[in-house]
């Protein structure tokens, strides 16, 4: 019998920005609510690149729902923001502000683990006072049903928990999102890997001659990545900077490409030895998977009396080279909130799912997150043909002095500006390498500096990570270890490399009544929890339990 | 409803490495090694937490020793958010065996007025006689369980249903069950659980209010000398106590079973005759 477990009007797993923000929400309407996460604190599990958007037209962003945000939670207000088309030691800048300020109240750099602490710290303040709070080193490993019906969640760490609403905030990697059948793990082309470096700089004013109010983005396309489709950036913190890229996880697979010699591209590009000068201290490795909502944004995101937020439903949207996830994930635990308290008020709790599902499009969140203008040019712009035919042409003499043409009157910056624009490119290889390695050829001019920095190698950083091993309890299984089924994630891994043996994923040669036969070993001592072998290889996927595993200092 | 335990703890010196110190004759030098709480107490203690997590109530900390015991009580406040403590602490105690040691501290407990439910650890780091807890029981009338490794209190009833190991062993536990107020030994073995949110809420709010608590530990500390106990000092400390440690033996440090052979790696010769001894043994033999 499931009656004698605790019950609490709302549980909410994971406290991200969606479940800061649905458990905010939920308390203020004087709900009772439950939060559980599995970090040791908030954010020691979480990575994002980080700039937080607040949206004009957003029914919340995070300041709404947590006053003091911005002063106390974030690093420094991004108030440049510019893309570099790279084609080998050629660049060209591009000035993109004015992109970036689009339907943008306020843009802030974060770091994970200082951000999603303090508003835990908050969120428990606020969801105590309904008779509910907020615990970390909870792992929610299931759902509890009742005759089929979803009516709570099962924990590793305590009893199940019933409850009328739950709210599965759980992230890209959402365990509850699967249980329920409304997402999977199958499609390398409807997620992105991101990795990133965070950079210690104590003099971050003075060497990109900002004030401490001002911050600068820069984001990097072209050939910096072996061919890879994705793109780089830099942020400035308050005084580090966060130095990674976005990969389509079909691309970094079919290139049997390194994610974290990638990075190191990336890193020791010449154009970068103007911020990073000569001594080069990075703090912290890390990497997560992350949706693609332009493909897998759920457009109905509950089941009886579950609700999906932010990554969990595949809220995370590309636009053009802007990132935009923690924003959606606050808006969406916000309405999802919104609803119950709706829900509840006319007596009938069972149709917050619906009433969720009606604010998404209302508000016009799913729209932006599922632009209709992607879809209609999908099937043209993604075509084999149509990305031959266009590289084809760019490449041309014909193509190379149309972009001339287009640069003298500002036509190509203008372009790259046009939110309509972004929010339609393709994913191919065009808009990720072709073009912008061609504009830098065409109108680039060559960096002069030189780079000298020797970032970390595969072991170090795995060395630097702090990690909390759950002995002999292994959150990841191989169910096939053939090459063939499993075999890409020794490259995709972020921790793991081709010949090295100290990483999760390796190869091996077994001998077997005297045949030799290569299969795939992993060991899950090393593992950053990003979520790519759920999609790349053939396993049992778990997250570790509660305070267990990989523990980021920065995120 | 609530429960008031108190647990009864003692200072010991720091036998961890690093921190104990001994003289060339292998004497403990008590001057340079620093007090620390019993390790085994912090057992009896996380049931007090428990009791008080699940049923509310107060957790009160005692000890009998030098001043410098108030150090391990802040530790015990911090470790189990307690609530008062209480120090036992007089010229006239000095030197007390088990039997004066329990006197004094049963006469502390009768003045505090006999909680709920008392809890002392199995045996302290020095002393090892695991007589105290027992001997206090017995002093104040009041039933016992020992090795307990679990327990549940059932306030309507007024009971305490306990696990306990079975002469100490592991592999075999009974249960058992008495009225309140009682007296329990916590085992090494014990383990607090919090299966539940609201448990685990509870302890969240515990650690938040005692972190404060616990900087001004002073505040909630309560010192009781031998006329604040209103004790004979004829039946306490040094003249109290009825044991007498005639002599104390160091105990030989057994021979070596086998015959050693130092060498310097940087020998050769010796290095080469140490290969060779092995290699029977890497080739599998004995
Ligand atoms: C490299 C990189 C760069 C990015 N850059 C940006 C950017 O610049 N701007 C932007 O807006 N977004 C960016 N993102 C995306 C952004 O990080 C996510 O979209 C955002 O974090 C989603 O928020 P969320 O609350 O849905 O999930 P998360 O932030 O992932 O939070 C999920 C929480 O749930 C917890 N959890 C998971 N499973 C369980 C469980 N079973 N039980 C209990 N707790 C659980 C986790 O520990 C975590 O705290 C980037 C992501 C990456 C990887
Ligand atoms: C070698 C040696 C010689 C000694 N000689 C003498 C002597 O000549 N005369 C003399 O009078 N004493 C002497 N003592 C001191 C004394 O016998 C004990 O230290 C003291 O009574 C506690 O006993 P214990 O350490 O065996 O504790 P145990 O009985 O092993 O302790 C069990 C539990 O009882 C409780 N407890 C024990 N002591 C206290 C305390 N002080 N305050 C609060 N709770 C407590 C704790 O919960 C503890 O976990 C001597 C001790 C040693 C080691
Ligand atoms: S083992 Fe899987 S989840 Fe862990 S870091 Fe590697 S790819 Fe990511």
């Amino acid at each position: 019998m499931t009656d004698e477990y605790e019950h609490y009007e709302a549980v909410v797993v994971g406290a991200g920005p969606g479940g800061a923000a649905a458990a905010a929400k939920l308390a203020d309407e004087g709900i009772e609510t439950l939060v559980v996460e599995r970090g040791v604190d908030a954010g020691a599990k979480n990575v994002s690149g980080g700039l937080i958007y607040a949206e004009e037209s957003a029914p919340y962003t995070i300041d709404d729902l947590f006053p003091g945000f911005r002063e106390e939670a974030a690093e420094r207000p991004i108030t440049e923001y510019y893309i570099q088309n790279i084609a080998g030691e050629m660049v060209k800048e591009y000035d993109l502000t004015s992109l970036h300020e689009h339907d943008t109240e306020w843009s802030d750099a974060v770091l994970r683990r200082r951000m999603d602490s303090w508003l835990a710290d908050r969120v428990h303040e606020c969801t105590r006072e309904t008779g509910g709070g907020l615990l970390t080193g909870i792992r929610a490993n299931g759902l509890l049903r009742e005759d089929g019906e979803i009516v709570g969640v099962t924990c590793d760490e305590i009893d199940p928990i019933r409850a009328d609403l739950i709210v599965a905030a759980d992230g890209v990697n959402s365990e509850l999102a699967r249980d329920a059948g409304l997402m999977d793990w199958e499609e390398p082309e409807e997620w992105f890997q991101g990795v990133k470096a965070t950079v210690d700089m104590p003099d971050v004013d003075d060497r990109f001659g900002i004030g401490p109010e001002e911050g600068v983005a820069h984001l990097f396309s072209g050939d910096l990545f072996e061919g890879v489709r994705g793109g780089g950036f830099l942020y400035t913190n308050t005084d580090s900077l966060s130095i990674g890229a976005v990969f389509h996880l079909d691309s970094l697979v079919e290139e049997q490409a390194e994610p974290h010699e990638l990075l190191d591209a990336l890193l020791t590009h010449p154009l970068l030895a103007q911020w990073l000068g000569e001594e080069y201290n990075e703090v912290e490795y890390s990497a997560k998977l992350v949706p693609d909502s332009k493909k897998v944004a759920h457009t109905s995101p509950h089941e009886g009396r579950l609700v999906l937020v932010g990554d969990a439903a595949g809220q995370m949207q590309a636009q053009g080279p802007i990132i935009k996830g923690m924003n959606h994930a606050v808006t969406a635990g916000a309405l999802a909130a919104e609803a119950f308290a709706t829900a509840k008020r006319r007596d009938n709790p069972g149709s917050a799912g619906e009433r969720y599902e009606r604010k998404l499009k209302e508000s016009g969140t799913m729209s932006k997150l599922r632009p209709k203008r992607y879809e209609r040019m999908r099937p043209v712009g993604e075509r084999e043909g149509t990305t031959d035919a266009v590289d084809r042409l760019l490449a041309s003499p014909v193509g190379r002095i149309g972009i001339k043409a287009m640069d003298t009157v500002g036509l190509v910056e203008r372009l790259y500006s046009s939110p309509f624009m972004s929010m339609s490119i393709p994913d191919t290889q065009t808009p990720y390498v072709t073009l912008p390695a061609i504009i830098a050829e065409e109108l680039g001019s060559p960096v002069r500096d030189r780079s000298t920095i020797d970032p970390p190698s595969l072991e170090e950083r795995i060395g630097d990570l702090t990690y909390d091993t759950d002995v002999g309890n292994p959150h990841i299984r191989l169910r096939d270890d053939s090459v063939e089924a499993s075999g890409a994630a020794v490259s995709a891994c972020p921790v793991s490399a081709t010949g090295f043996g100290g990483g999760c994923y390796r190869e091996e040669t077994i001998q077997t009544n005297g045949t030799t036969k290569q299969v795939v070993s992993l060991d899950t001592q090393p593992c950053v929890e990003c979520g790519t072998c759920a999609v790349v290889a053939d396993t049992e996927w778990e997250h570790p339990r509660g305070d267990k595993g990989v523990e980021f200092k920065q995120g | 409803m609530s429960i008031h335990s108190i647990v009864l703890t003692k200072g010991v010196p720091d036998f961890r490495e690093g921190q104990v110190s001994f003289d060339e004759d292998g004497h403990l030098e008590r001057g340079k090694t620093p007090t620390v709480m019993n390790p085994n107490d912090e057992h009896a203690l996380h049931a007090a937490l428990q009791t008080k997590v699940r049923h509310g109530g107060r957790v009160s900390v005692m000890s009998m020793g030098p001043p410098g015991y108030g150090d391990v009580l802040k530790e015990a406040m911090k470790s189990v958010y307690a609530d008062d403590l209480y120090l036992l602490s007089d010229r006239e105690l000095a030197a007390s065996d088990t039997w004066a040691t329990a006197i004094t501290l049963a006469t502390g407990l009768e003045k505090l007025g006999v909680p709920d439910l008392v809890f002392a650890g199995f045996k302290t780091a020095d002393g090892e006689t695991g007589h105290t807890g027992p001997q206090t029981c017995w002093a104040l009338d009041l039933p016992m369980i020992t090795h307990v490794i679990s327990l549940d209190v059932d306030e309507e009833e007024r009971t305490v249903r306990a696990q306990r190991l079975v002469e100490g062993d592991v592999e075999e536990v009974e249960t058992v069950e008495t009225e309140l107020p009682a007296f329990v030994v916590a085992d090494p073995e014990f383990e607090a659980s919090y299966r539940t949110a609201g448990e685990q809420l509870a302890l969240k709010d515990l650690h938040e209010q005692t972190t404060e608590r616990a900087r001004e530990h002073e505040q909630h500390l309560t010192t009781w000398d031998h006329a604040d106990l209103n004790l004979d000092p004829d039946y306490i400390g040094l003249d109290g106590s009825p044991t007498i440690v005639s002599s104390v033996d160091p105990i030989p440090k057994p021979p070596a079973e086998r015959e050693a052979t130092m060498v310097d790696p940087t020998d050769e010769r010796g290095m080469s005759e140490v290969f060779e001894e092995m290699q029977p043994l890497a080739a599998g033999g004995d």
